[in-house]
């Protein structure tokens, strides 16, 4: 391959161990002192940074730390204010992605960037000059895939059309990309984010063949049994710096989590006994068609009592969403009923379901929860802005407003510099705090939650795990949609699992473990 | 540091559309000069017929009442997320509205003629804005295209009154012909402020309006509900707004107060329903609202500079000699260096993010 062959002559002078691959090593990389700036926001503060050949260091930090920023600038996406590179022990500077891959650096983004259309060998083709000049080589691509597959255990079919596949499919399409064009070093962002718990494991399997050949990987993440699980050495960061960098061995994962949040964070709740009592949600066959005309949800019925709340777990795009939508009113239900509080509201609209008691956290909070260019107590009156106190006559009260808004901030003690502040200006933790504030305020009697603490930090994700504990307690009926088993197994009372728009099981809180959720959540009945 | 840049940019933020009338009027300088006249004389032209005396000025603030109107209603229409271009025919059909009812009681007392024939103004320009509004919340009708149409229907149907049912007896019987309809009667008229000068009581209304939408925008249950389905539908809608009602009220309020245009135009300028009543405030009026930055009381200075330019341009066309729609001319480039420098500004804000 004309590219490789380039790849080579230009360590050629150095004497190199070759990866299996063909490549050569990659025996140390530094990131020194780097510094980035983005307008108002420093991303990275003098971090330092560093991976050896053959070793697995993972990257922990919350939302936000500058995780994704700095290995941004290691895949020549950016180019850092201030601070080296060293490769080898020789200063580098990537002046586009182009360049880092060049250098054997390769990058597995959250965002996959693959087109649907191509087979798997055409998108590992995509790019680079064929052996053949003009004429395509896609039958050698496909050998060199399959001869790389086995090595590194990476099951992929090269023709295979890429919407077809799953997204740990697609993800190893991707890692398949990065060997193909020769990284010796693979930095992988937030890979586990998409997965189920089996292709967590099947990933890992991956990654440590890989390391043992002697590639250097960097693994991002901020789930902390995972860096406790496959990492060597494990770096933290925290408001753009670098607060630890230690081996894993001997780390525990409250060690870690403190390291990361800055104050001892509360990993297990208190929880109340749980006392269901009547009904309060009631969801019966219900048939709800997704955006391509499928059957999204597929005969769904569960029942929510008061003072419970009910897990809902999936790998993404199993029907959640829809599911979600239709309770709220946002898509139409084919067949089935819903009944809230007794009332039949299968085909309400949503300020009926909210006049019946039912409070909602949305999925998508930026699109469906707030206005962002409303202020953050504009954003608190967005349901009840038509009655007392906020209004009266036609007239919205401000002082009643102010005076609430005051009250929510304080009670759900949400960082804004002031109510007035617009809403976008808030991070994610605290604007969902807002929205929670909001919903939890009109004392609902049934709540729709979904991914309520996707993209928050672990503080805010702390408070709003107590606030749900708090309203099962207050005699909620609280339906809780989450792709984060942790979260599901410390706050839920029983857990369904969706695959593929039906409910393959619901189990009770003490007979539900990550194994056999893992298991139903990949469609495998147990 | 920051602290200096943020107050750089945002005076350069607010400045911008100055900017942007100069840049104009320089590349209108140079069209001048293609045209084969002097620019300074021009512009001197221009500036002194809007400016120079006080019956100019006070002409200035006549021009400036229809646009300040059409302007207000552009400022709600698009705050609720819809795009009325009907301005000029609900113009029109306002002028049509208040003409008839004028006409039609012609011995009832002023107090109660005038607001009667302002309301019919204000009714018919909400039916001609109410139904696109109608056709999008039902159908899903794209409403830029149907306020557009709407404007055509409303020239024929003023084509068809003026010289059929309401033309002025007068001309019938003079055999002229001229398409417009008989003076309404002066208890109807809106009362004139500094006489000899043209200044009506209208201007006060529509400046008493602005104050008025301002309220209803930012203070009031229906104004908050407006706002909220023009930034975020979606959101607008998972809170239990209605958000095809509210966008058809959008349209609804935008259409009444360029009908009140009309009906302004006719009871306090002309008197009579005229063939060109909406004279082209239906389009100048969306950049006028662009221009005060969507803000109801934004469009009050803003109406009164492009009030300047039409008066202006009469002055400059006697003048120098070349075509007074070159005046429409310069006000289109206002819009695109408005316009485009606001979206050049926010890509540079984005783009500063990505690059450092
Ligand atoms: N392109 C960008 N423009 C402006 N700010 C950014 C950009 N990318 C990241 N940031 C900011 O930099 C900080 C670090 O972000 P990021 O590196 O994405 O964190 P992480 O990956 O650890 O969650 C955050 O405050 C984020 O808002
Ligand atoms: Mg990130």
């Amino acid at each position: 391959m004309a590219h490789g062959s380039k790849l080579m002559a230009l360590n050629s002078q150095r004497m190199s161990i070759l990866l299996p691959t063909g490549q050569p090593r990659i025996e140390s990389m530094r990131m020194i002192n780097i510094t980035k700036r983005f307008p108002g926001v420093l991303a990275n503060d003098k971090v330092n940074f560093d991976v050896k050949a053959g070793e697995i260091h993972a990257l922990l930090g919350e939302n936000g730390a500058g995780k994704s920023t700095l290995m941004r600038q290691l895949g020549g996406l950016y180019r850092p204010d201030g601070g080296e590179i060293h490769l080898d022990g020789k200063p580098v500077q990537f002046k586009s992605p182009a360049d880092s891959i060049q250098r054997g650096i390769g990058m597995i983004h959250q965002h996959f960037m693959l087109v649907p259309t191509l087979t798997v060998a055409e998108n590992v083709a995509l790019g680079l000059p064929s052996s053949r000049g003009l004429q395509l080589d896609l039958d050698k691509v496909s050998q060199k895939i399959e001869k790389l597959a086995q090595r590194y255990g990476l099951k992929i079919h090269p023709d295979a059309y890429v919407w077809q596949l799953s997204v740990g499919e697609q993800q190893r399409v991707e890692i398949m990309k990065a060997l193909y064009r020769g990284a010796a070093l693979l930095a992988l962002d937030e890979p586990t984010a998409v997965l189920t718990p089996q292709e967590v494991d099947d990933l890992f399997k991956v990654l440590r063949g890989m390391a043992a050949d002697g590639h250097a990987l960097i693994f991002i993440s901020h789930k902390l049994h995972e860096i406790i699980d496959i990492s060597h050495r494990v770096t933290v960061m925290r408001d753009s710096k670098v607060v630890a960098t230690h081996p894993t061995a001997g780390s525990t994962k409250t060690q870690l989590a403190r390291e990361m949040v800055g104050r001892e964070v509360i990993l297990q709740y208190d929880k109340t006994p749980y006392k269901p009592g009547a009904a309060m949600l009631r969801i019966e066959d219900l048939v709800v068609m997704g955006d391509r005309g499928q059957k999204a949800v597929h005969d769904v019925s569960l029942i929510v009592r008061e003072g419970e709340i009910f897990g809902i777990a999936g790998v993404s795009g199993n029907g959640q969403r829809e599911l979600a939508e239709a309770l709220t009113g946002l898509r139409p239900v084919q067949t089935g009923r819903v009944v809230v509080a007794g009332q039949e509201l299968t085909h309400a609209k949503p300020a009926q379901r909210i006049a019946a008691g039912q409070s909602a956290i949305p999925e998508e909070r930026m699109r469906e929860g707030v206005v962002k260019e409303f202020s953050v107590s504009e954003n608190l009156i967005l349901q009840d802005h038509g009655h007392e106190p906020y209004s009266r006559n036609i007239f919205l009260n401000f002082d009643a407003i102010a005076k609430e808004s005051k009250r929510l901030i304080d009670e759900f003690r949400v960082k804004t510099p002031s109510a007035e502040t617009p809403i976008k200006n808030l991070s994610g933790g605290n604007i969902q705090k807002v929205i929670m504030a909001r919903e939890i305020n009109r004392k609902p009697r049934v709540l729709i939650c979904a991914q309520p603490t996707r993209g928050v930090d672990i503080g805010a994700s702390e408070y709003i795990h107590q606030r749900l504990l708090e309203q099962r307690s207050a005699g909620t009926a609280t339906l809780l949609i989450s792709e984060d088993l942790d979260e599901l197994l410390a706050l839920s009372d029983r857990i369904a699992v969706m695959f593929d728009g039906k409910i393959m099981s619901i189990i009770d809180r003490d007979k539900a473990t990550v194994e056999r959720l893992g298991l139903l959540m990949a469609g495998v009945k147990a | 540091m920051s602290q200096v840049r943020r107050i750089v940019n945002t005076s350069f933020e607010t400045l911008l559309p100055v900017v942007g009338v100069i840049v104009a009027l320089i590349i209108g300088a140079f069209m001048l000069l293609a045209l084969g006249a002097n620019p300074i004389t021009a512009y001197g032209a221009l500036i002194e017929g809007a400016f120079g005396s006080q019956y100019s000025f006070m002409q200035t603030l006549v021009k400036a009442t229809p646009l300040l109107l059409v302007g207000l209603g552009v400022c709600i229409a698009f705050r609720g997320g819809v795009i009325n271009i009907g301005g000029e025919g609900q113009i029109i059909v306002g002028g049509l509205g208040a003409t008839a009812i004028a006409l039609a009681l012609p011995n009832l007392p002023g107090v109660l003629l005038l607001p009667l024939a302002l309301i019919a103004g204000i009714i018919s320009g909400a039916i001609w804005g109410g139904i696109p509004g109608v056709l999008k919340a039902r159908l899903g009708v794209n409403e830029i295209l149907t306020t557009i149409m709407m404007n055509a229907i409303a020239q024929q149907l003023s084509n068809f009154l003026l010289r059929g049912p309401m033309i002025d007896p007068k001309e019938v019987l003079a055999k002229t012909y001229l398409p417009q309809s008989a003076q309404v009667p002066e208890q109807a008229w809106l009362m004139r402020l500094l006489p000899p000068t043209l200044l009506h009581l209208g201007t006060i209304l529509a400046v008493v309006l602005a104050i008025g939408v301002f309220v209803f925008l930012w203070r009031t249950i229906i104004g908050y509900r407006i706002r909220a389905v023009g930034l975020n539908p979606s959101a607008a809608k998972y809170a239990g707004i209605n958000v095809p009602t509210y966008q058809a009220l959008a349209l609804v309020l935008g259409g009444a107060f360029a009908g009140l245009a009309g009906a302004v135009e006719v009871l306090g300028v002309s008197h009579r329903m005229l063939d060109g009543v909406s004279g082209g405030y239906g389009f100048s009026g969306i950049v006028t609202a662009l221009f005060g930055k969507l803000h109801p009381l934004g469009s009050i200075p803003a109406s009164v500079l492009f009030g300047s330019l039409l008066v202006g341009a009469d002055k400059m066309q006697r003048a120098v000699q070349v075509p007074a729609s070159l005046i429409q001319v310069l006000l289109g480039l206002v819009v695109i260096f408005v316009v485009s420098s606001d979206i050049w500004v926010r890509r540079r804000a984005s783009k500063r993010q990505t690059n450092g």
